[in-house]
């Protein structure tokens, strides 16, 4: 064992920032690893991307990468990337969210940013549970779960979220686990592919919050909960809501392609005024 | 070669349950930053998939890639 | 030669904005801002600009911010409830030093209130809506012509001091139609890019009293924009209390170091007065009216038309308490930036309030009877 080689990831980030300020065992540092080499595998350059995030745990992940970032206000993630994404349609624009910043304070800003088709890629990571606030409960908890709101157990049906997200208009949405890196990563890669809305859910461990509040205390016993509990959607689609009830589906839920927020802004622009729209207008004499 | 950079690991051990090859083991005492780190006990075993590498929350995995 | 127009308020606002650069608009339908919406929505498309209605306040807010850091001169309009659900983002966007635009058309409040009817019932809320310690800029439109010129000036100061800028605007300016001009010569302030390059660049070191210069995204400077405490990276730095009072003492003083550059006003008839009418908005059209019969009769009234009422000019209060023995503050709520003018001038002047709800405005006999009840007359 030698300490020589670095990962091929740590060249992505803010080295002066290090180590990260992620639980051991957090499923965040992976899903950053998964987009790095989804990122390798585009023809995307990486002076290219802009980073948005709310708040949360995972809302932390753009301010450890050497890229612009907006670290916005808890669930406007998806509102700062639409202007930011008009403002300037050339940037690749990564939105990183979890399940309380993308789902409950900003679940509409989710469903309207869908219905646009704006050219985003989402990433949620969804480890059902309000992290850094220190274990509530969250929208997507599964029912009967234990968080320090939810003492006596979630009565509550969890929403979910990528069934939400197509139904709301997205081209392509895909939901997997931490214990699914490839598939993940493959995922990341058609998502910033692809001309429109992308959401990746990513199911996630947060050992230091759920897996303790739910008998589950460190991160591999919580890996092993998610393998059991997982089921592709094509097998999930021929069995009862009895056998799925509680299982985590995963796999690819949409992929289509459908017309563009921001290309439908440059069209109206060439109609109007038989010009593009101009980007970067602030410092120029107009 | 597998590299673990000890200022960044946190001694999660998903390293050791991803590995398919059962490559990783944790070590018996601690490091000075209180961390059970993993090492490759059975290398020769790693088939270089590259999963500890893609798993590790804290980027502290390096793998050599087999030579083209 | 100059081009004249007969306009609506907010029709010469949107005008205005088009002139000063804008070519973002986000904003939420709400009486009586929405023909500023309207009016952006057709003439944005024909400067290449773009227009979005955003599916709520809070969201246009978020997307001002995030298309001025795309590189874009950004606007929303609205009205009290508006702001109201803005206030968390236009806190974002002052700590982190986003030149954003905000015309609020003041309507009956507080909640539903009076959705066609004057008021100025959000000059306190702009000053202390959003939670922490933060010096806005503010600026009232008295007229079509004022809101026109006044819109351009707040994307001026918002590029110049980077933060958000409020156009305090209200139904009756917004609703009136009159004539106005364009100026042949409009100075529109460009936003500059830093002189340094990527690697030698800090995103929020600045110089002294002054504001650090806004690369946009996309232009390789790799800025880590974030609404917790920072450095001068960028970098959140929140338990340290050293860091988090040099920046907001910094983000307080780049305002009020600056007041004399930001602060607008017009005295008329003030040398001689003993009695100044002091207004902002559209209450000045009357006091104008009341202060020039009051001098016909023969009393020595003076009209202080405050253009900035955020920062508040102080100084200028300070001279005209001493001048006068009373100050007549006219306003469309019960009594807001009269605060104001009491904390400075109260040692040195009677201040008296005529606050008015409901939607009316202020009629000149009205305040002419007030003037003489005060001067016993």
């Amino acid at each position: 064992m030698v300490e020589e080689k670095q990962s091929p990831f740590l060249k992505y980030l803010r080295e002066d920032r290090l180590p990260h300020i992620f639980c051991p065992g957090c499923g965040n540092g992976m899903v950053m690893n998964a987009f790095f080499k989804a990122l390798e595998g585009t023809d995307i350059d990486f002076d290219n991307i802009a980073m948005v995030s709310g708040i949360g745990c995972s809302s932390r992940i753009p301010g450890y990468v050497k890229c612009d970032s907006l670290h916005t206000t808890h669930g406007r993630a998806l509102p700062f990337a639409t202007g930011l994404k008009v403002g300037n349609p050339d940037l690749d624009v990564i939105v990183f969210t979890g399940d309380g910043d993308g789902a409950s304070i900003g679940g509409n800003h989710l469903i309207h940013a869908a219905r646009r088709n704006i050219n985003l890629t989402v990433i949620c990571v969804n480890n059902n549970i309000y992290g850094m606030t220190g274990g509530q409960i969250s929208p997507t908890s599964p029912k009967g779960s234990y968080a320090t709101t939810a003492p006596y157990g979630s009565k509550d049906v969890p929403f979910n979220l990528s069934e939400l997200v197509v139904a709301a208009g997205a081209s392509y949405v895909a939901r997997w686990t931490s214990t699914n890196p490839l598939q993940l990563v493959n995922s990341i890669k058609k998502g910033l592919n692809t001309n429109g809305f992308a959401f990746i859910e990513v199911v996630t461990q947060c050992p230091t919050y759920y897996g303790r509040k739910n008998k589950m205390k460190t991160a591999t016993s919580m890996f092993e909960y998610l393998k059991e509990n997982s089921i592709n959607k094509r097998k999930a689609d021929k069995m009862t809501p009895e056998e799925i009830e509680d299982k985590i589906i995963i796999g690819e839920f949409i992929n289509r392609q459908e017309p563009e927020f921001t290309d439908n802004v440059q069209k109206l622009d060439e109609e109007t005024s038989k010009k593009p729209y101009k980007k970067r207008t602030a410092y120029e004499e107009l | 070669m597998i590299y673990i950079n000890s200022k960044l690991c946190k001694g999660c051990d998903i390293c050791i349950i991803t590995c398919p090859k059962d490559v990783f083991e944790k070590s018996k005492e601690k490091n000075s930053k209180d961390v059970y780190l993993p090492f490759p006990k059975n290398e020769e075993k790693c088939n270089v998939c590259g999963l500890c590498e893609l798993s590790c929350p804290d980027q502290a995995i390096a793998v050599d890639k087999k030579e083209d | 030669m100059s081009e004249e127009y007969f306009l609506l308020g907010n029709e010469a606002c949107a005008k205005g904005a088009i002139y000063a650069g804008c070519r973002f608009f986000a904003g939420y339908p709400i009486t009586p801002s929405t023909e500023i919406a309207e009016a952006l929505a057709r003439e944005l498309p024909k400067v290449d600009g773009a227009f979005v209605q955003m599916e709520d306040e809070i969201a246009s807010a978020g997307a001002l911010v995030g298309a001025s850091w795309s590189g874009a001169k950004s606007m929303t309009a609205t009205s009290g409830p508006g702001i109201s659900l803005m206030q968390e983002n236009i806190g974002y966007a002052f700590i982190t030093e986003t030149p954003i635009v905000i015309i609020n058309v003041q309507r009956g409040s507080p909640s539903t209130g009076q959705p066609t009817m004057s008021s100025q019932s959000d000059m306190m809320q702009v000053r202390w809506g959003s939670h922490g310690d933060y010096e806005p800029i503010a600026l009232a439109p008295s007229s079509v012509q004022e809101f026109f010129d006044f819109t351009i000036e707040a994307f001026n100061l918002a590029e110049k001091y980077r933060c958000p800028v409020f156009v305090m605007s209200d139904e009756a300016v917004g609703h009136m139609r009159e004539k106005m001009s364009i100026p042949n010569d409009i100075n529109v302030q460009t936003r500059q890019m830093p002189e340094e390059s990527p690697e030698d660049y800090l995103p929020f070191k600045a110089p002294e009293n002054g504001t650090p210069k806004m690369p946009a995204f996309g232009d390789g400077y790799n800025v880590a924009i974030t609404g917790l405490t920072h450095d001068e990276k960028g970098y959140p730095d929140t338990n340290n209390p050293k860091t988090h009072s040099q920046l907001v003492k910094r983000l307080c003083d780049k305002i009020l170091k600056n007041r004399e550059d930001i602060v607008s006003f017009k005295e008329e008839d003030c040398d001689d007065a003993d009695l100044i009418v002091i207004t902002y908005g559209s209450p000045y059209r009357s006091a104008k009216t009341a202060v020039n019969q009051a001098r016909e009769e023969g009393l020595k009234v003076g009209s202080l038309k405050i253009n900035t009422p955020w920062p508040f000019p102080d100084e200028e209060l300070e001279k005209i308490a001493k001048q006068a023995d009373d100050l007549l503050v006219l306003e469309q709520n019960l009594g807001q930036m009269v605060h104001e003018v009491e904390r400075v001038a109260k040692s040195d002047a009677n201040v008296h309030l005529f606050g008015k709800i409901g939607g009316e405005l202020h009629k000149p006999d009205e305040i002419l009877t007030k003037i003489k009840e005060i001067k016993g007359v």
